[in-house]
């Protein structure tokens, strides 16, 4: 087997534990966009188009509470700036190759995508570009179908759930568990304490926009928290 | 429901931006290192937008017309809880979806 197909191999095996989350994921997103107001058609787009989990959900959320475009576009954005960071660790390793791969790389990076590549570029530093993007889309392949049916599923069976189910509160318990695991540092404790304390003290302010304050403010202290920190170990 | 006028604008740009974002520094072959204070408050985006959308439908929810509920409220503390101990977004789901239904239930 060639170096690449094995490095193909790679990336698809880490990446598929991964599954686990994603399926049922995906599918709550088709059930709760469908059960939003959206057709199946509108929802699948959606999945497709902007092909970012977290985002997508909140996206969902503020248009429910009728937000104004501005803010749900805001909010949502806000949730993948987080992939700046990714773009920036992953572009010394695919610089050299071609513009068409990189661009179709960019539209596949997840989470999910940017973990396993980087954990394998950790244990196999030696790899070339070509092996890094076998390893990158291994993982692509693992998630992004799954991805996709599951969202086609949850959206069919979406609307067949009966209200009674509180499935008003899928996003929220969704939300939470997925900050939940981050919260493994001070500064990232404290700036989810300060987002949650400013959301409620400001959530009288019209269109979401206490959202918005409230984040920037969590923002602001975590990563000061986070210099602090650093500055008093040196 | 969802205002379909608020959706069609949403749709576009979103999936722009985040395409923009993705495509930022893996697309220009510049690799230069962001600046330290950017990447430190990159680093906390997440956990900084989505406590503030969830804490007051969680203390408040419409579905109940605004009125705290103990079996929600329960949930959330569950999940966050659950989250935080096993590290698993999964079950964290799970942990947090039987409390709401197992106290519904007995609420019911």
């Amino acid at each position: 087997m060639s170096p690449t197909r094995k490095a193909f191999l790679r990336g698809l095996i880490a990446a598929a534990p991964m599954t686990v989350v994603v399926g049922p994921f995906a599918m709550l997103f088709g059930v709760v966009a469908t059960e939003a107001g959206l057709n199946l058609f509108e929802a699948m787009l959606f999945s497709v188009s902007v092909f970012a989990g977290a985002s997508q959900f909140a996206a969902l959320q503020t248009m429910q509470e009728q937000a104004p475009a501005l803010v749900v576009l805001a909010t949502s954005l806000a949730v993948n700036l987080r992939m700046v960071m990714y773009s920036v660790t992953l572009a010394p390793h695919f610089g050299e190759l071609p513009l068409r791969s990189r661009a179709l790389m960019a539209y596949f990076l997840v989470d999910q995508s940017f973990a396993t590549t980087v954990a394998e570029i950790d244990r196999n530093p030696a790899m070339t570009a070509g092996e890094k993007r076998a390893v990158f889309f291994g993982a692509v392949v693992a998630v992004a179908p799954l991805w996709f049916v599951a969202c086609l599923v949850g959206g069919m069976i979406g609307t067949a759930i009966p209200p009674d189910y509180a499935l008003d509160f899928a996003l929220p318990i969704t939300f939470l568990a997925m900050v939940a695991p981050m919260l493994h540092s001070m500064p990232h404790l404290v700036a989810a304490g300060v987002s949650i304390l400013l959301s409620l003290l400001l959530a009288g302010m019209p269109y979401g926009t206490g959202l918005l304050v409230a984040a920037s403010g969590a923002m602001a202290v975590g990563a000061g928290l986070d210099r602090w920190l650093k500055v008093r170990r040196a | 429901m969802i205002d379909k006028a608020t959706f069609w604008i949403v749709l576009p740009v979103l999936a722009l931006g985040t395409y923009a974002i993705r495509f930022s520094f893996l697309g220009t072959l510049g690799a230069r290192p962001l600046p330290g204070w950017l990447t430190r408050a990159l680093r906390y985006t997440a956990v900084a937008v989505l406590p503030a959308l969830v804490a007051p439908g969680v203390l408040w929810p419409p579905a109940t017309g605004g009125e705290t509920d103990p079996a929600r409220l329960a949930a959330a503390l569950v999940t966050l809880a659950v989250g935080i101990a096993t590290r698993s977004t999964m079950g964290a789901i799970v942990a947090g979806g039987v409390t709401l239904y197992a106290l519904l239930a007995v609420a019911g």
